[in-house]
């Protein structure tokens, strides 16, 4: 079953954001609305657009995620760079994100491998 | 350097209040991001992967102490404390908010800085040799005519939806090539004709991107006085018959290959025709006008290679191998130029924080006569150093971490942003440097390698300009997995040269090795004063191949 939440970059700064599970936008992943099939997903999409239309949010998109190891996790590995942060200078990523999460670290070992879904 | 005049300074003032109003409107939904995108991106702000990312012009590269603090200010002020110096002779900033953009702008504006037409399909900023103005090895100053080429097509009306974007390079230089000029969609070389007149080698249709081209030389001389209306007729030509219904076939550089050079050449010199003589005719003050503002500075009576430079090169290797390295001969006696690499081993080449930049600021003031000149190749110059305080200028660099020796050695790459920040790219670029220079850290191992430009890019786009890389790699994404093609054999300059793709591509964990294998390769080949590029030329890349694939097969 494909999972996907909604993201997109935020008007006033670009910060990347999600669809929240509250109706809201918010910079977490973890705390993001997760369509389980294609009909949740059409709905988060709709709602996705009128927020664009609302200004808070450009260019959003679905993005493919898994919650396999517990926690909402993008599939491909463009969107976890982005949920992360970049995977240099990893104190410019969000303060919150957990360590274990962070990019930085994968950018001595580059190891891709189990990454793509 | 050039100084705004009233109108210049009016003109960006009233464009930042422009874009002021334009941002508000967007921010106040009075726009959608459909109609928002062209606007701002005619004022050089992107929106990228993590955020917003804004590109500011830095004409043919030259900067002063006033504008290079300025920039350190913004960094520090709105943005994460940090620059990105580009291949374009631009600075980026990769965090700025869309509402403080107008601010920023309105800053720069305050020291004759701007970011209008750092992107859009127009003429991009011109670049220069950053050596301009005071190398030996010069016909006369390209800093004049990229300036005038600058007010030329800043604004210009015909030109500001171009097919694409368009690059224009200038040279003065005899047999060396350091701004890539063959590479660019108009390429400018000032020569002298037989009769010992000054003018301009003109090459049409250079660039990298998905379809790598060398520039075809359209004209071997067009005279000071013809030299806009020579560009206009190229620019025309282009503007009417480049292509608009494919953005990937877009490019002069196809246009020129699919007509041909010869009937290319042959639709330009008509549209001169028409042109030559009339309102886009470069009177001879209007040049002395602008050479005014590029009159060198009052150099003092000086002799080469001063005794005390001497000794401390004797004393010290360090500085010794820097002085070799990164100093290069000043066409006035006792004076040097001098390089600062931005490539420390483990940094994001290109990358500056605001504290360096403002102490570049104060070492360019106490050592350059206040000049500063960004490279191509992502560096800095300085431009004006006494050859008897290289030695304090040496160790005041290195207190900042900018004394690192690797000028066109292995260390000193080019690097584009890569997938950490740009929302083009398919692989990551930067930790593939980081990862390199780590590998060749050890300084005498490169000076043993010898001469080496190695280049990455993130994707096709070769914004790090793989393909004229003596080692270029390229980053691809192949089912969300990182890989990394080699290409082997370009050359930026007056060797210029397209690399050829030796074979399938590593893996991210495998690239650094590969790069370690190709060098070996070569320092097994080579023979006395070969470097990597001339024994490539001489052998070829089989052994290459052989080194790379045949044994791990």
């Amino acid at each position: 079953m494909v999972q996907q939440v909604v993201t997109g970059n935020r008007l006033a700064d670009g910060v990347v954001i999600y669809l929240g599970q509250d109706g809201g936008w918010t910079p977490k992943i973890d705390a993001a609305r997760v369509a389980v099939d294609e009909d949740e997903a059409k709905l988060l999409e709709d709602i996705a657009k009128a927020a664009e239309k609302a200004r808070m949010v450009v260019g959003p998109y679905l993005v493919e995620v898994t919650d396999a190891e517990g926690a909402v996790t993008p599939v491909r590995y463009r969107e976890r760079l982005r949920a992360y942060g970049p995977s240099v200078h990893p104190e410019f990523g969000r303060a919150d994100v957990p360590d274990h999460l962070r990019m930085g670290s994968e950018a001595e070992y580059v190891h891709m491998n189990g990454v793509a879904g | 350097m050039y100084r705004y005049d009233e109108f210049d300074h009016a003109m960006v003032k009233d464009r930042v209040e422009q874009f002021r109003g334009q941002i508000a409107r967007r921010m106040a939904g009075e726009m959608t991001e459909e109609q928002f995108r062209p606007l701002r991106l005619q004022n050089g702000l992107y929106l990228q992967l993590h955020a917003y990312m804004l590109r500011v012009a830095i004409p043919y590269g030259q900067l002063n102490a006033v504008q290079m603090r300025k920039l350190a200010h913004i960094a520090r002020t709105y943005d994460k404390g940090y620059g990105h110096f580009t291949t374009r002779q631009n600075i980026q900033y990769n965090w700025p908010k869309l509402s403080q953009v107008a601010d920023i702008l309105d800053e720069l504006a305050s020291v004759e800085m701007h970011a209008i037409q750092t992107s859009g399909n127009c003429i991009r900023n011109t670049t220069a040799d950053q050596y301009a103005g005071v190398t030996a090895d010069e016909i006369e100053d390209p800093r004049i005519y990229a300036e005038i080429i600058r007010q030329w097509s800043t604004f210009h009306p015909e030109f500001t939806f171009l097919p694409r974007k368009f690059k224009i390079a200038v040279s003065g230089a005899v047999g060396a090539d350091r701004a890539a000029v063959r590479f660019h969609d108009i390429g400018l070389f000032i020569v002298k004709n037989d009769a010992g007149e000054v003018g301009f080698e003109v090459w049409v249709g250079g660039g990298l991107g998905r379809t790598p081209m060398i520039g075809k030389k359209i004209r071997g001389f067009v005279a000071k006085a013809d030299l806009l209306a020579y560009l206009e007729a190229v620019l025309r030509v282009y503007n009417m018959l480049g292509r608009r219904d494919n953005m990937y076939k877009a490019r002069v550089k196809i246009l020129v290959h699919e007509t041909g050079t010869e009937e290319f050449t042959r639709l330009v010199e008509k549209e001169f025709e028409d042109t030559q003589g009339g309102a886009l005719d470069l009177p001879a003050a209007e040049i002395d006008r602008i050479a005014d503002y590029f009159q060198p500075p009052a150099y003092e009576a000086l002799s080469d290679d001063p005794p005390a430079l001497t000794a401390r090169r004797f004393e010290d290797k360090g500085f010794n191998n820097w002085v070799r390295v990164n100093v290069a001969r000043h066409k006035v006696a006792g004076y040097a130029i001098a390089n600062i690499s931005l490539k420390p081993v483990g940094v994001p080449p290109g990358d500056v924080t605001a504290d360096q930049m403002d102490a570049v600021a104060d070492i360019a003031e106490t050592f350059s006569l206040g000049g500063i000149r960004v490279t191509h190749e992502q560096n800095l110059v300085l431009p004006d150093v006494r050859q008897d305080q290289l030695y304090d200028l040496w160790l005041a660099l290195r207190e900042q971490g900018l004394a690192d020796a690797n000028l066109d050695h292995i260390g000193d790459m080019i690097c584009c942003p890569g997938l950490d920040y740009c929302s083009l790219a398919n692989a990551r670029s930067i930790p593939i440097a980081e990862r390199i220079s780590q590998r060749f850290a050890d300084l005498d191992r490169q000076y043993d390698i010898g001469e080496l430009r190695l280049k990455i890019s993130g994707c096709i786009n070769a914004c790090g300009h793989h393909h004229v890389g003596h080692i270029g790699i390229l980053g691809v994404d192949r089912k969300d997995q990182e890989y990394y093609q080699i290409t082997l054999g370009g050359a930026p300059g007056e060797d210029a040269a397209i690399g050829t793709k030796v074979g399938a591509a590593f893996s991210a964990a495998e690239i650094v090795d590969a790069v370690e294998t190709v060098v070996n390769t070569y320092l097994a080949l080579r023979q006395p004063k070969e470097r990597f590029i001339d024994t490539f030329r001489r052998v070829g890349d089989a052994p290459f191949k052989e080194s790379l694939y045949d044994k791990a097969a």
